[in-house]
């Protein structure tokens, strides 16, 4: 087994006198999808901010292993480190796309960008990858020149996700990714990031109150409250067997239909 | 002098100008923030280049200044009687004479020497401005040369209209490093500031930066490999001097859709006149300035 790709030890992160998270701890292994599920206001998307570097933890540390073998202390980097790693290494999936996407520049520029931020110059092959990517998010290959504010929701949310994946990151952050959305096209966008995920074996960390979600995608999960992680274990186990009178409150909430 | 102190700005004004320059020079394509001062003039109209002209003048200096190509308009005629006001200097239409040459979008078409200054008014120094709208992530990007999204701008042109339709303020990269707006000159000057023997100075009033290119300094504008950058002019020949190398106006000549091109760089044209060259449209006799 090659060696873990993401590792956390005591991650804490303070509001003043609150608490954002803290002793958050875990170990991602290469290929594995984590799931944080957890109400609003209970630390996840903070870890999450953590993790990717866009804000500055008060304490602990975070490992990444990168493509070379060389291990990143996140906190310490530099901002021209970080950026590196987000742009060659890292994807960012936010919940609103109009966060991560252009939305006066085509479908096809959006797609293009991170290739060209690495120096990619030949604009055949740009957009034969756009192309590419688009079809794979089912995009229809027709809309490439138009810009992503006349997409739908969903549409958009694919495009972020081809944006996000066209330069084959090895860890994928995704914050809420079917925030948002309808159940129909929620079930379709899981169906598309399922199949994404597995085909090219990313890691992947992904933050939702979404119980559907982490039970489609995750292959281990960590439930917070308050900043606390509560309870952790094999997605199914943690799902199907709750220990924490909170997770058993969670999965008990599910609505049924 | 009419009771100026030389060139209008007072000395401290200008020492903390040429500071600006002296690191301009040493970082080409850096843009140098520097305290612009107020001037007899709107924004928009050249306060930035006349400051930077202010700051290089010697009272032996011969001044040109020009306005897309032409020394006849408003803005270069009231700029050149400005500094013929309070700095005393010569004054010249004729690039080969002039030793600091001032100029609103373009490059003149006469080759320049070691020993001119061009000074070139500025609008918007940030190329990266209308992708990115925040000040202070332009700045990182430039720090940590992240220019990708120059190129997204690029790419949207051809997806666009399948070629580059950037005609003006086109973008280059300044010694393989600084990305650099080169003021709205046409792209078909773009080549004239690659290798150039004259010192080129950029002057930005309102945004209050300063940037500049040493002679013989590398200036490559941005393309794809396959959309390779091309300088372009209107296909025509000027219609006064019959010139096929120059950048050409096109003036509306009547209600009926008539149009002539004509040379927009009149010093230029007015030395093809005089040396006997004639386009279609040129007066059966003439007498020339000078």
């Amino acid at each position: 087994m090659s060696a873990p790709l993401l590792e956390v030890d005591g991650l804490r992160k303070h509001y003043g006198r609150r608490i954002g998270c803290a002793e958050v701890s875990f170990t991602l292994w290469p290929g594995e999808v984590m799931g944080i599920v957890g109400e609003s206001g209970s630390g996840k998307s903070t870890l999450l901010s953590c993790l990717a570097g866009h804000l500055a933890s008060d304490g602990g540390q975070i490992l990444y292993r990168d493509r070379s073998g060389h291990a990143h202390a996140v906190a310490n980097l530099s901002e021209a480190g970080r950026r590196r790693l987000a742009r060659e290494e890292w994807a960012y999936v936010h919940q609103n796309p109009r966060d991560g996407l252009r939305m006066g520049v085509s479908a096809g520029g959006n797609v293009g960008e991170p290739l060209m931020a690495r120096g990619q110059r030949h604009f055949g092959d740009i957009r034969a990858a756009a192309l590419d990517w688009l079809e794979r998010v089912e995009i229809a290959q027709d809309r490439i020149d138009d810009v992503p504010r006349d997409f739908s929701g969903g549409m958009q949310q694919r495009l972020q996700i081809a944006r996000s994946l066209v330069n084959g990151p090895r860890l994928v952050f995704m914050d809420e990714p079917t925030g948002g959305l309808d159940v129909s096209v929620q079930a379709r966008l899981l169906d598309l990031l399922r199949g994404l995920v597995r085909d090219l074996g990313l890691s992947a960390v992904i933050v939702t109150h979404d119980l559907a979600v982490v039970r489609l995608l995750a292959d281990r999960l960590m439930v917070m409250q308050g900043g606390y992680v509560v309870e952790s274990g094999l997605t199914d186990q943690v799902l199907d067997d709750p220990q924490h009178a909170y997770t058993q409150l969670l999965v008990s909430s599910v609505l049924q239909v | 002098m009419s009771g100026y102190n030389f060139a209008y700005l007072d000395e401290q004004t200008k020492r903390m100008i040429r500071r600006a320059l002296l690191k301009a020079v040493a970082i080409p394509g850096y843009q140098v923030p520097f305290a612009s001062r107020e001037m007899p003039m709107p924004y928009g109209w050249g306060t930035g280049g006349v400051q930077v002209t202010a700051a290089c003048l010697v009272p032996e200096d011969t001044l040109k200044v020009i306005d897309q190509g032409a020394d006849d308009t408003t803005n270069a005629v009231s700029i050149r009687a400005f500094f013929a006001r309070v700095a005393d200097i010569a004054t010249t239409e004729h690039t080969r004479d002039a030793s600091v040459i001032q100029t609103r979008h373009r490059i003149p078409e006469a080759p320049l020497r070691e020993d001119q200054i061009l000074v070139f008014q500025v609008p918007i120094p940030e190329p990266l401005r209308f992708l990115e709208p925040r000040e202070t992530e332009t700045r990182k990007m430039h720090a940590l040369e992240e220019y990708g999204l120059m190129h997204v701008r690029l790419y949207e042109d051809i997806a666009r209209h399948g070629e580059i339709a950037k005609s003006y303020a086109y973008p280059v990269r300044v010694e393989g490093r600084y990305v650099m707006d080169p003021s709205p000159i046409p792209k078909f000057d773009n080549p004239k500031l690659d290798d150039c023997p004259a010192l080129q100075l950029f002057g930005a009033g309102r945004e209050q930066r300063i940037y500049a290119l040493p002679p013989y300094t590398r200036v490559e504008s941005l393309d794809f490999e396959d959309y390779p950058f091309k300088a372009s002019r209107p296909d025509h020949p000027c219609a006064l001097c019959g010139a096929r190398d120059s950048y050409l106006d096109e003036v509306v000549i009547d209600d009926a859709g008539g149009r002539m091109f004509v040379c927009s760089d009149t010093d230029y044209c007015n030395d093809r006149r005089a040396a006997g060259h004639r386009g279609e449209m040129a007066a059966p006799f003439e007498e020339m300035p000078e």
